[in-house]
């Protein structure tokens, strides 16, 4: 069965399409992510799975209710967690949990196994003011709250935006084991590198889905014409592999830029060439792609 | 606890750490009382007051020796009135009184300083009424004018203030805490949390409105306190009316602050449109200061729409006048419709912003 299901939900802004006829499914107990640049209509998404706004056209569903017509019951069965962690800062550790507790009727008693693991530094100081905490235990602290009711399926916007690199590791860390207690997790994400560490993933820009699979299968989709090049002058190497014939497109790409190249492209020969074009110390060298590779050719073809 | 107990506490958790915002809200109440109550009054004392004459009589004597007496003014002796005019030029008098005596009767003139006009009017009152008395009394044959002001015998500036300064508080109060506390949730992203709970808005809203409305009781306590004891405003019966017309007034300013909320994004905006949009009117146009009545026509059809134009209104007749409550129906008739409108109005607004 799938927690989420999602059949061409599109919503405007006016003149501005958030989301265009988007449509995926996320099965039930998997860890599935929304990767996207910020604008990309993350957060509109996730406001309409979670009832906050309704969708122009198309329909979605989470936990088998429709999200405009049964949204009241659904909200007893998710979890979200915004953008920001939205806590209340002028109230403490253990009163903002217990306020989150008290307004799905729960006891934090009673679901407090489930948080646990997440909540276990921050139960060293339940009195000190949610504001005074640093954004990793922040993080933490939302989590906490978005799950002391047990939801069925958790929303996560952005968790590891403007957090530490250690937190942000944490921070994925700590899904697997809720989602080996059955629970659905739909988290969206703008760092690339974060993909790797979901089952499923969905690629969106510009509110339309470019490519939904597992992580790997996606990536292989690439084909294996992507090359690293690198060079003592960044720019004028990027230029010129921009006009050298048989490359498809080429970006910076880290420290270094990658190019995707026909068939028959000969790396050596190419490198060869551009020094001898007064470029010096030209190294292309094959790359294995990733997601940003991916999504950088996605959104190019989409135009 | 309750859904609906928790969200108060949670409120009251807020407004007990922001104890400097607290701090303010009580104490400002009071210092604009006692400021307005006591050291800013349009009554006038001390006018400096010179007479002008070119020959004594028992009149004019009479007439001096009254303004020497009297302790509203500064008798400051008898001068030439090219002397009068330079000490009125140089700010050292306030009013000149010039006699003149022409065939056998005696005619004054008042030469007031004019450049702070609510002063030169009133003194100006104030000379007529002592040269008058004086006359009255040596010539009976002039018919006496008795003046008699009902309700203020003593024209005390505390008795027209304290109306419009409780209108002006609780529509700074209400409105403008009610509207930062939950705009600063729309901010902060939690009203997000709390619309996706089960807890349904009209509970949410409630549970906003609750504290603040327990808060304004606690002003409204404090004020009345004031009023009938430091500021010594007549205390009787109908003050079981002014009560319950300030918690209808309350109840309005509330769901303004909520209908504010409704409309503004950010904390910001929600303290310039409830500082602006309200406070403003509520000081130049509800009667608090300047008579509603000396308006051109088109500002006092303006000034039906503002609250505290009603409300104070009322709270003339029944603090000052002492009136019963038949005789402020129409204020409130006008303020509940007035509340009613507002609450459907924010309801609507706020839920159409969810959607």
């Amino acid at each position: 069965m799938n927690a989420i299901e999602i059949r061409n939900v599109t919503k405007r802004y006016g003149k501005l399409v958030a989301l265009d006829r988007v449509t995926f499914s996320v099965e039930e107990g998997t860890v599935f992510g929304l990767i996207g640049p910020d604008g990309a209509g993350k957060t509109t998404l996730h406001q309409i799975l979670t009832t906050l706004l309704a969708p122009d056209e198309g329909t979605a569903a989470v936990a088998g209710l429709d999200v405009a017509r049964d949204f009241r019951k659904l909200r007893t069965q998710i979890g979200y967690m915004p953008e920001r962690f939205s806590l209340y800062p002028d109230l403490t550790v253990s009163e903002n949990l217990h306020f989150f507790a008290s307004l799905f009727g729960v006891d934090v008693k009673d679901n407090f196994d489930l948080i646990a693991p997440i909540f276990s530094q921050l139960s060293r100081f339940p009195d000190r003011m949610a504001g005074a905490l640093s954004g990793g235990m922040k993080q933490k602290l939302a989590l906490s709250c978005a799950l002391i009711h047990r939801p069925k399926v958790l929303f996560l916007d952005e968790p590891t935006t403007g957090v530490d690199a250690v937190s942000r590791s944490e921070f994925w860390d700590m899904l697997p084991a809720l989602k080996e207690r059955g629970i659905t997790i739909l988290v969206s994400t703008s760092y690339m590198d974060e993909a790797e560490r979901c089952e499923r993933i969905a690629l969106i820009n510009k509110g339309k889905i470019l490519d939904a699979d597992t992580p790997e299968r996606l990536v292989e989709g690439l084909g294996g014409n992507l090359y690293s090049a690198s060079c003592g002058d960044m720019y004028p190497l990027l230029e010129a592999l921009r006009r050298y014939p048989g490359v498809n497109d080429c970006y910076t790409f880290g420290a270094a830029l990658h190019l995707v190249a026909d068939e028959g492209f000969n790396p050596d020969e190419a490198a060869r060439k551009l020094e001898q074009s007064g470029l010096a110390e030209v190294r292309i060298r094959p790359a294995k792609g990733n997601i940003e590779d991916l999504f950088i050719k996605l959104a190019k073809n989409d135009g | 606890m309750s859904i609906f107990q928790s969200l108060v506490k949670k409120e009251v958790l807020h407004l007990v750490r922001d104890f400097r915002t607290v701090t303010v809200v009580l104490v400002m109440p009071v210092v604009l009382l006692l400021l307005f109550g006591f050291a800013i009054s349009t009554e006038v004392n001390n006018v400096r007051v010179v007479a002008v004459t070119d020959r004594h009589t028992d009149e004019t004597r009479l007439i001096a020796d009254r303004f020497r007496a009297n302790p509203y003014f500064t008798f400051g002796g008898t001068v030439s009135y090219r002397e009068a005019e330079s000490l009125l030029r140089k700010g050292k008098a306030d009013a000149a009184v010039v006699f003149r005596t022409e065939a056998g009767r005696l005619k004054l003139q008042i030469v007031t300083d004019a450049s702070n006009t609510t002063m030169a009017q009133t003194s100006a009152a104030y000379i007529e009424g002592v040269a008058n008395s004086s006359a009255n009394a040596a010539d009976k044959s002039a018919a006496a004018v008795v003046a008699d002001t009902l309700y203020n015998p003593q024209l005390k500036s505390a008795y027209n203030f304290v109306p419009g300064i409780m209108g002006m508080i609780f529509i700074l109060i209400c409105a403008m805490m009610t509207s930062v506390s939950i705009v600063s949730e729309k901010e902060s992203g939690t009203m997000n949390l709390l619309l996706v709970s089960p807890v349904r808005p009209r509970t949410i809203i409630l549970g906003k409105l609750v504290p603040y409305f327990l808060l304004s009781c606690v002003i409204l306590t404090l004020m009345l306190t004031l009023s009938y004891t430091v500021l010594e405003i007549p205390f009787s019966a109908s003050v079981v009316h002014v009560v319950w017309v300030s918690i209808l007034y309350v109840a309005l300013a509330l769901a303004l602050g909520l209908l504010i909320s409704a409309v503004a994004s950010t904390q910001v905006s929600a303290l310039l449109v409830s500082g602006v949009m309200f406070m403003l009117p509520v000081v130049l146009m509800s009667g608090m200061i300047f008579p509603v009545e000396n308006m051109p026509l088109p500002l006092q059809w303006l000034s039906c729409i503002i609250p505290a134009r009603w409300y104070i209104s009322a709270m003339r007749v029944l603090m000052v006048q002492q009136l019963p409550v038949t005789y402020v129906l129409t204020e409130v008739a006008v303020l509940s419709g007035m509340t009613l409108a507002v609450l459907a109005l924010a309801i609507k607004k706020f839920n159409a912003q969810k959607r």
